[in-house]
């Protein structure tokens, strides 16, 4: 006999569901209706019958005027809100100029260096009607309060500025490796967002807890349990702030990665929807209902994709978008086929939008809500997942919770453990992907790819030094000074930061006076 | 017999580095010392290191696009202090720049599907006519 299948979170799979896998199933119970707790069904009534879910392409590179034209270009396309990939000096809080950001400028994402740039990003976009997630962690604080003095400026009541800053630091320091101060200051800086948001930007989402374990190797269940993890991190470290509970929960958003793996990714969102939940009403005592949802965007693709035959990505993308359409996930973001080169042709980034939009306007998927439920397989796997990913999570708050695991490297090196894992089964043939270990074409031609242009560095720093020289020097210099005084003290730095942004001070002044206060993080040896 | 010995280093600002771990895993499962710079490993301390640990190899991963600029840097470094180590890179690199990179100097360039094996085995070949 074969060996049993398993999900790639390692739980076997049967042959064969029925009804005695899912006799114990209460509906009203484990389930509950959409938009009722706790919400495995969804967390809104009527789901995709109201509106499809947000298509948000990740975009944005070069200068801030290359990426203007990317982003007037996918809302002429018909996305329906905008995602902006920084550059790594932005990312790390530097400006163009330094010397590590040679070589990286406008690279990975579009540099932003002041609120002038942010001007630029949003000219002729009506930042009242469109929402703007940003992928930006360590500088969070000073990319929201640009994108806030921007709507200020053009008369946008703060009431109806409306996104996201990703703002996980704790993700970094496990995953995605864009950390900047050490453990400590990033968790006050990051609440300092919440509690900024929670009184100013009643529409913005201060953070979005992402799930970029995944991406770096973990299992599914393990990747659900980090990610939650995580978001108990932040919740308690908000409530120690004195803030309640329902104040900011409801803001509280999640970010997860969708590979092929379609019924357990499925599975995976019910099954986090229902943890949550009850989490938040049961340990936190949250009482209103949007403090309980797991309000969830993702990532199709990433690891999922491949760079041999890279046309097959787009029917990997597809699967992966039809699972988040069955999971009832909000906001969604196909990677391009030709993501595993470099950043997309124009081209690339219009068929992924193209994706969703066949998934959501010519599949069926979006006419009836969590058409999955009541499936023998479907619930028996959410229960299993449930399982697995609470056992993990029990296993990290033994441990003292997400913030010591990766104080340690636990986190850390079960993840990289993984990886290995996985590209040994990978290389042994264990693990099928098409055109890689199985029906390989040799010599496949690579696709026309995006090409940076070598100018943008040159270009940045230009218009770094004019702003150098046309801004109020004594300004800025006051609201640094400013800054840093408020960072010695326990004071919320949003303000702050405000007041320097709006004097134009850069990104990298600011990072700078900042690291002078905090120091920089180091990270556990090995691998 | 000597044990190889390799530089994994993660050069630049991406902090992606599934890659250099699985990598670093694999030489050091295959019997070879393999050190690890971790995060944002400058050129300068890249070859310092290099030589410090008198390594045979060294690995580069870059996910970021900006390989060009930081192949350039190492092997300029390392000319500078007469150091004849071979590099190898891998990342997220278009086929074509890995004829330029080759072209600059680099032994060798693995793609994301490279296996461990042909990676491990590059390595041990570099090493054995490095020293």
């Amino acid at each position: 006999m074969r060996e049993p299948h398993t999900t790639r979170s390692g739980t076997p799979i049967k042959p064969i569901y029925g009804p005695a896998d899912i006799a114990h199933l209460d509906s009203e119970r484990d389930l509950g209706q959409p938009g009722q707790f706790p919400f495995v069904r969804g967390i809104y009534p009527d789901m995709y019958l109201g509106k499809p879910w947000t298509m948000r392409q990740y975009a944005g590179f070069g200068t801030p005027r290359d990426t203007n034209t990317r982003f007037r270009y996918l809302l002429e396309s018909g996305q329906t809100g905008l995602s902006v990939a920084l550059d790594l000096p932005t990312q790390l809080g530097l400006d163009s100029d330094a010397a590590e950001a040679a070589g990286e400028v406008g690279r990975v994402g579009v540099a932003i260096d002041s609120l002038a740039d942010m001007e630029t990003i949003f000219e002729g976009i009506d930042l009242g009607k469109v929402t703007t997630s940003f992928t930006i962690n360590a500088t969070a604080p000073i990319l929201l309060a640009m994108y806030q003095a921007v709507a200020v400026k053009r008369g946008v009541p703060r009431e109806r500025i409306a996104g996201t800053v990703q703002n996980d630091l704790l993700k970094e320091f496990g995953a995605r490796g864009a950390w900047v101060f050490p453990i400590a200051p990033s968790m006050r800086l990051c609440v300092d967002v919440i509690e900024y948001c929670a009184a100013e930007l009643p529409r913005f989402n201060p953070i979005s807890i992402a799930s970029h374990f995944r991406d770096a190797g973990a299992t599914p269940a393990e990747e659900m349990a980090y990610t939650l993890a995580d978001g108990l991190a932040y919740v308690r470290a908000t409530l120690d702030r004195g803030l309640a509970i329902d104040t900011f929960a409801p803001r509280l958003s999640f970010f997860f990665y969708t590979y092929v793996n379609f019924f357990e990714e499925v599975a995976k969102y019910r099954a986090g929807r229902r943890i949550w939940a009850r989490l938040m009403r049961d340990k936190f005592g949250a009482q209103l209902p949007d403090s309980q949802k797991l309000r969830a965007a993702c990532v199709c693709g990433g690891h999922s994709l491949t760079q041999a035959e890279p046309l097959n990505n787009i029917a990997r993308t597809t699967i992966e978008t039809m699972a988040v359409a069955c999971a009832g996930l909000q906001s969604v973001f196909t990677a391009a086929y030709d993501e595993a080169f470099a950043i997309p042709t124009e081209l690339a980034a219009r068929t992924a939008l193209r994706v969703q939009q066949i998934v959501a306007l010519e599949s069926d998927v979006a006419k009836t809500i969590d058409p999955l439920a009541g499936s023998y397989f479907v619930e028996a796997l959410t229960d299993e997942m449930e399982r697995t990913i609470t056992a993990l999570m029990n296993e990290i708050e033994e441990r003292g919770g997400m913030v010591r695991c990766l104080e340690e490297g636990w986190i850390q090196r079960r993840i990289a453990q993984r990886a290995f894992e996985y590209q040994r089964a990978l290389d042994g043939g264990k693990v099928p992907v098409v055109g890689v270990n199985v029906h390989r074409t040799e010599a496949d031609a690579a696709p026309e790819i995006h090409r940076g242009d070598a100018s943008a560095e040159r270009e940045k720093i230009d218009e770094l030094n004019a702003l150098r020289g046309r801004r109020s020097a004594t300004a800025v210099a006051r609201a640094l000074d400013r800054l840093e005084e408020a960072a010695r003290s326990t004071e919320n730095l949003m303000k702050p930061i405000y007041e320097a942004v709006e004097a134009y001070a850069t990104v990298g002044e600011i990072g700078d006076r900042l690291r002078r206060v905090f120091g920089t993080y180091t990270p556990p040896t090995g691998f | 017999m000597r044990r190889v010995r390799v530089l994994v280093g993660k050069p630049g600002l991406d902090g992606h580095d599934r890659g250099a771990r699985v990598v670093a895993s694999a030489l050091r499962d295959a019997g070879m010392e393999v050190i690890y710079t971790g995060l944002r490993a400058s050129p300068e301390g890249i070859v310092k290191t290099a030589i410090e640990e008198a390594v045979d190899v060294i690995g580069l991963s870059v996910l970021s696009g900006a390989h060009e600029p930081i192949a350039e840097k190492v092997i300029a470094l390392l000319k500078k202090e007469e150091l004849k180590v071979p590099i190898v890179m891998g990342g997220v690199i278009p086929p074509e720049d890995r004829v330029r990179l080759k072209e600059l100097g680099v032994a060798a360039v693995f793609g994301q599907e490279a296996k461990l094996e042909e990676i491990v085995a590059a390595v041990r070949q570099l090493a054995s006519t490095s020293t």
